[in-house]
């Protein structure tokens, strides 16, 4: 399926709700209000026109020094959806403030979502709820902040063992 | 100098000699310098001649400790356990130039430098070191082996 024609139904399916929608060279995506974002997903997964069995990535952007993007909603939130039986894959995005950095969790929907959403908790500590087992995943229980908000200072160190340098 | 002394040095020489021609490495492998620990480990630079031919897969049974790729924070406990876990006489080699000193690695997650959790003898530097680097830092050593006190 075309992906203008996925945006279409997309919108047919959810109107209002799909806030924005963009075509850059051959990458559509959509970015939906929190509240719609689980059901975008399971319309995704399970429209058999559009049949988006795979959940390829879920990870985030810190727009806080982002230019032009300083003032809106600090994260966005990025799910990448293909499909094995048409090929043709889309781009989701849900943005939250950092004050109530919160979405919903797909683990229902796809297994996989699991570590994808820990790493995007563990790196922006952006939480997922309903998720089963929200631990970090790359870093230490220890670790203190979350490395990839673009406040975190690039130069603080958090070593277990050996100097705090 | 008495004969006493002269024995002992002698002594020194001659273990300090087998000692420089076994060395049993463990490969402490966690990065891409592995491929070229690999490679100087096949039988192209043969590192056999220099009596290291053979590594040992547990740190109980190594001299040297072979630190081959970055290492990040939450690795490091590991690695300080395992050199603890090696019997004296040991040694450590850094392997490229993230165990050296961090590397280009300045973030968050990587350790800068591993002498600052455990001591150093041979540092290799490269990114990663050529095989002929690696020999030339395995003859280093075993100078140092050879020239050291001999504790037995």
């Amino acid at each position: 399926m075309d992906g203008g024609a996925i945006l279409a139904r997309l919108v047919e399916r959810f109107r209002e709700a799909v806030l924005e929608r963009h075509d850059f060279r051959g990458d559509h995506t959509a970015v939906t209000a929190r509240g719609t974002i689980l059901d975008a997903l399971a319309f995704c997964r399970d429209d058999p026109a559009l049949a988006f069995d795979m959940l390829v990535d879920v990870t985030a952007v810190d727009c806080l020094v982002l230019p032009g993007r300083e003032d809106g909603p600090r994260f966005e939130i990025v799910y990448h959806l293909y499909s094995t039986e048409h090929n043709h894959r889309l781009r989701l995005k849900v943005r939250v403030e950092e004050e109530d950095a919160r979405v919903p969790t797909a683990t229902g929907l796809w297994p996989i979502a699991n570590w994808l959403e820990r790493e995007v908790w563990d790196m922006f500590g952006v939480r997922f709820e309903g998720h089963p087992d929200l631990r970090r995943l790359l870093l230490y229980e220890e670790f203190i902040g979350h490395p990839l908000r673009k406040d975190y200072p690039i130069e603080r160190r958090q070593p277990l063992i050996g100097p705090k340098v | 100098m008495g004969v006493g002394a002269f024995f002992t040095g002698k002594l020194d020489e001659a273990i300090g000699w087998a000692r420089k021609y076994s060395i049993f490495q463990y490969p402490f492998v966690t990065a891409c310098c592995g491929m070229e620990y690999m490679a100087t480990a096949c039988s192209h630079y043969d590192v056999d001649r220099f009596g290291a031919g053979l590594p040992r897969f547990s740190p109980r049974q190594a001299d040297v400790l072979f630190v081959v790729g970055t290492i990040s924070h939450k690795m490091a406990p590991v690695l300080k356990r395992i050199y603890d876990q090696m019997c004296e006489p040991k040694w450590v080699v850094a392997f490229g130039v993230c165990t050296c000193t961090g590397g280009f690695y300045n973030n968050y997650a990587t350790v800068q430098g591993i002498d600052t959790i455990i001591p150093v003898d041979v540092y290799i530097p490269g990114c990663p070191p050529r095989p002929e680097s690696v020999i030339d830092g395995l003859m280093k050593l075993q100078d140092k082996i050879a020239a050291g006190a001999q504790r037995f």
